[in-house]
């Protein structure tokens, strides 16, 4: 049964890949060949989509497992109202994408009255048009302050169940911070960092919400990722034909990625 | 006096706190906006405190009901999730310990299905929806999110079970206890903490997932995520009162993060604990 | 295990079938409407409807727009039968009626509600082949608002009916950014019924059209590169900062708060822009007609919210029922009686505009009223097209084509590419679009 359910929408986006099918035209239906593979692939924006949709995963998993794995050892240090500190720094995870989206884009990144704006003219800069210059930056930033606590979860989760003994006797050996991190800490968090990966990659791959609040996956194409083309494919042009293509190319994508990345992990992951 | 340690400690105290603030500003600032009126919210030069007031939360209660929203997230969010263990826990244990040739094979399909978006099948799950009259149900919504959410919850399952020692079942099943009382009676006390933080993390999951509750519900099972797109842009002047909004959504999954993190963070081990 | 599962399963699925079989025995309509201030009204007097109506209850869908529009398209096209009452615009009563997705209402209409009081154009808008599938709730046309107080400080005087030549004169005298003070806000953000909205009517007053007569798109034409160009200018010159991503919203907020000069927009604006609550230009913002450049053919545009009922409802005569009361002369009243006249929603009946408290208490009425008369949806350009509709084509395939056409021109304001490659791009774009969904109706 379970398989039943993976493989089942698969079916039917291969069903609707090969059949004319708009919403808004009834009346034009059919089976339409390769149809809906040619417009696919004569769409303008679709080369950009495919490279922002890896660009926007790299980047985010990037910045949140390095900036995740400094906060991690901070937060793994004894300090006054540690606990209370752990509980801020997991606030983003609770909101939801299209509430985190509307907040940064109305009152954090508004080039006019954000506070991004505003911390910028007081410091006498001129305040940056976030979404015109820089708009997959943008996104990669609102997207990366909602995983950062969950790697920060996972890697603190890691670090602490590293014994004390351990670091304790690496520590005699006379190992300072940096070679400690680098031949202790780092090798045992292996897997929570494969974790992550997986976890964040299911994810934001599918990432939509905070495009299409934000940028609307322009200027352009300059922030339209593959994900959000088939949600414009679907409920703003209704061609049902063209996303189920876009679709497999997704499935296909995904594939490749996970052949990637869980090849490199595939130790951690397997034992 | 001050000793080393404890200027350390003071050092330490200060960059952790100043990291944790400015993760947690975008949300504090929020909350601080929808206490403002809609005018100073978009003020250029940000006002603190100058005429607090609730409201912009009266506001949003008048115009829609929250409780009736509320409570549907919480049926939908804490009902898929218990669908998503019913179904997830016997098939990661048959991946665990009954693991053929194609298990990884599987696990790893089914995972980057996951990652195909779902508006590519809106359409069949609507006409099926429509004719089943699973439409604006709080059934329907939880069968879909249990599905969607299904696949990372058999993955963490699956990563908690293979830490369970093989012997401890032999043992048991040695003692003569069939498939379900080993299930029932061994793996799950064994793997609690994982079970928990991976329910946990499918409840914050299902609870913001916005994609299948916007389309597939209209208003008797409308969740949170419909009552925040209630409130964004409308003509004129909305930051405050979607401030108030999107505060009154997200706290009770803030409330419930924040009681359980110390569970979620048990938890979280993806096995790396021996 | 698995059969277990599978029981489990299969009850669950049983125990929804009984639970939507239950059947309710009051009528309950449910409204699907847009989170604008008029309609959020219309909620709050829902007790009004319901007390003259017992046997009808109403459920309220206020949505955002765009997920509104999303969700409605796809219960329509599918025949769900979620709604029984729909808010839509030009674009979808008379492309939806044409499929059956909607019901006539003309012979649904009570004699005393008055078919002949609605304005001509928004009938015209909301009907296809003599058949009206929406009643109009409120209509807007768009004007040119400004800066009283900034003109005469600046020595400037607005014409009684001002060209883009002079918006364009106008703009870089009153552009001061350092005070924080903008020449001119103009929509920017992508999308047919944002940025394209406005640009499609530039695009007519240079004499531009969307597609000649045998349907040939007509976006590398002179005439659109002059509008383009004008529109370029205006924003990257005399502009704020972040215009790629202003809407009606963005820009409205950015007018009520002093930061532009001159702003062309949706009528609707004049009344939040004159309500010293919201306002800070309430004393100081001046009327006038949108700007012309060589022809006035579609220089304004023609918008209306109406209320439709789907054809799937199962409760045609109840929502017939509303929608007229919805928009009807005595819902106008209540709304006078009880918030002041300044509040009705405006642009769809005659009667409103001969109500003397309505124009005392709203003077940029007249001039609205006179652009919703001059915009003539059934022949929009100077010369002669294929379609109908202003500033929205009424086509099914317009919303895939304004919107990639309106990206492509967000690229152009932002500096990425220049305005004639631009044109190109949406000229191609809109070709192919044309190619695959076809110029039917």
């Amino acid at each position: 049964m379970l398989l039943l359910w993976s493989v089942l929408p698969l079916i039917v986006t291969l069903w609707f890949s090969l059949r004319r099918y708009n919403l808004m035209n009834p009346s034009r239906t059919g089976f339409d060949g390769l149809g809906n593979y040619r417009y696919l692939l004569s769409d303008p924006g679709l080369g950009l989509a495919v490279w922002n949709t890896v660009l926007l995963l790299g980047s985010v998993l990037v910045i949140t497992i390095s900036l995740g794995t400094l906060i991690a050892i901070l937060l793994d240090q004894e300090f006054y109202g540690r606990g209370f500190a752990r509980v801020l720094m997991l606030a983003p995870f609770f909101v939801m994408p299209t509430v985190s989206a509307l907040l940064w884009k109305n009152m954090m990144m508004h080039p006019d009255n954000g506070f991004l704006a505003f911390l910028m003219r007081s410091v006498g800069l001129q305040p940056i048009d976030w979404f015109a210059v820089a708009p997959l930056t943008s996104i990669i930033i609102i997207v990366s302050w909602e995983w950062l606590p969950f790697a920060v979860l996972t890697l603190l989760t890691a670090i602490q169940s590293l014994d004390a003994e351990r670091k304790e006797a690496a520590r005699m050996d006379g190992a300072g911070p940096i070679a400690m991190f680098r031949y202790i800490v780092w090798p045992h968090l292996g897997r929570a960092v494969a974790a992550t990966t997986m976890i964040e990659t299911i994810f934001i791959l599918g990432i939509f919400a905070e495009i299409y609040v934000t940028s609307s996956g322009g200027p352009g194409f300059a922030s339209t990722n593959l994900s959000f083309l088939i949600y414009r494919y679907v409920l703003m042009e209704y061609d049902i034909g063209g996303a189920a293509v876009a679709g497999l190319l997704a499935i296909v994508l995904a594939n490749v990625l996970a052949f990637f990345l869980l090849r490199s992990f595939a130790r951690n992951l397997d034992t | 006096m001050i000793t080393p340690s404890t200027s350390r400690k003071l050092l330490l105290t200060l960059l952790g706190w100043s990291v944790a603030l400015v993760i947690a500003f975008p949300v504090i600032w929020m909350v601080l906006t929808s206490l403002k009126s809609e005018t100073e919210a978009i003020s250029r030069v940000p006002h603190l405190f100058t005429h607090v007031s609730l409201n912009n939360y009266v506001a949003v209660q008048e115009q829609a009901k929250y409780l009736r929203f509320a409570w549907n997230s919480v049926v939908v969010s804490f009902g898929s999730t218990l669908l998503a263990l019913l179904l997830g826990i016997p098939a990661a244990y048959a991946m665990a310990f009954m693991p053929t040739r194609r298990t990884r094979g599987t696990l790893l399909w089914m995972l980057s299905t996951k990652m195909m978006p779902s508006v590519g099948v809106l359409v069949p799950v609507y006409l099926l929806f429509r004719d089943t009259g699973l439409l604006d149900t709080r059934t329907g919504l939880l069968l879909v999110d249990a599905l969607g959410i299904l696949p990372v919850v058999i993955w963490m399952l699956y990563t908690f079970f293979k830490e369970v020692p093989r012997e401890v079942l032999e043992a048991g099943r040695m003692d003569g206890a069939g498939p379900l009382r080993e299930v029932y009676n061994l793996l799950l006390p064994l793997s609690m903490p994982g079970i928990v933080s991976t329910s946990l993390l499918a409840v914050i999951l299902t609870w913001n997932e916005a994609f299948w509750s916007l389309t597939l519900t209209t208003s008797r099972a409308a969740p949170l995520t419909a009552f925040i797109a209630s409130f964004s842009s409308p003509e004129g002047l909305f930051y405050a009162k979607l401030s108030a909004a999107s505060t009154m959504a997200i706290a009770p999954i803030l409330v419930l993060g924040w009681a359980s993190q110390k569970q979620l963070v048990r938890g979280l081990t993806f096995g790396a604990v021996k | 295990m698995s059969k277990r599962l599978d029981q489990a399963f299969l009850g669950l699925i049983a125990s929804v079938f009984c639970g939507s079989l239950a059947m309710q025995a009051q009528t309950t309509l449910t409204i699907a409407t847009v989170n604008n201030e008029d309609m959020v009204v219309m909620q709050r007097l829902s007790a009004e409807f319901e007390r003259q109506h017992p046997d009808i209850k109403l459920d309220w869908v206020v949505l955002e727009e765009n997920i509104l529009r999303q969700k409605t398209t796809t219960d329509a096209a599918t025949h769900g039968g979620q709604y029984d009452v729909v808010t839509i615009g030009p674009l979808e009563a008379p492309i939806w009626g044409r499929r059956g997705w909607l019901l006539p209402l003309e012979g649904r209409l009570a004699p005393a509600y008055g078919i002949d009081d609605l304005l001509k154009p928004i009938r015209d808008a909301a009907s296809d082949r003599g058949h009206l599938y929406a009643l109009p709730f409120y209509a807007e046309s768009s004007l040119t608002y400004y800066r009283k107080d900034l003109f005469v400080a600046a020595g400037l005087q607005m014409p009684a009916q001002p060209t883009y030549q002079d918006i364009l004169r106008f703009a870089k005298a009153l552009h001061d950014p350092a005070k924080g003070t903008y020449g001119v806000c103009l929509r920017g953000k992508p999308g047919w019924g944002e940025n394209m909205a406005f640009i499609s009517t530039m695009a007519n007053t240079f004499g531009g059209r969307w597609f000649d007569e045998a349907w040939k798109p007509q976006l590398d034409s002179p005439e659109w590169h002059n509008a383009l160009s004008t529109y370029i200018d205006l924003l990257q010159k005399y502009g704020p900062p972040g215009s790629s991503s202003n809407g009606f919203n963005e820009s409205l907020t950015l007018f009520e708060n002093g930061r532009c000069g001159m702003w062309i927009d949706a009528t609707v604006a004049a009344g939040t822009l004159s309500n010293p609550k919201q306002s800070l230009v309430a004393n100081t913002v001046g009327f006038a007609p949108a700007p012309e450049a060589i022809t006035p053919r579609g220089a304004q545009w023609l918008w209306f919210w109406g209320l439709g009922v789907p054809s799937a409802t199962r409760h045609p005569e109840a929502a017939a029922a509303f929608v007229q009361w919805a928009t009807s002369r005595e819902y106008i009243r209540l709304i006078a009686d009880r918030y002041g006249w300044a509040a009705v929603p405006p642009g769809t009946r005659r009667s409103t505009y001969e109500q003397p408290q309505y124009l005392a208490s709203a003077p940029f009425a007249g001039l609205v009223y006179r652009s919703i008369l001059a915009a003539d949806p059934l022949k929009p350009t100077l010369k002669p097209v294929p379609y109908t509709g202003i500033q929205c084509i009424v086509l099914p395939a317009f919303p895939t084509i304004g919107n990639q056409v309106g990206q492509v021109i967000a690229a152009v304001l932002v500096g990425n590419i220049a305005v004639d490659e631009g044109l190109h791009k949406a000229q191609a774009a809109t070709e192919r679009v044309v190619k695959r969904m076809g110029v039917e109706r």
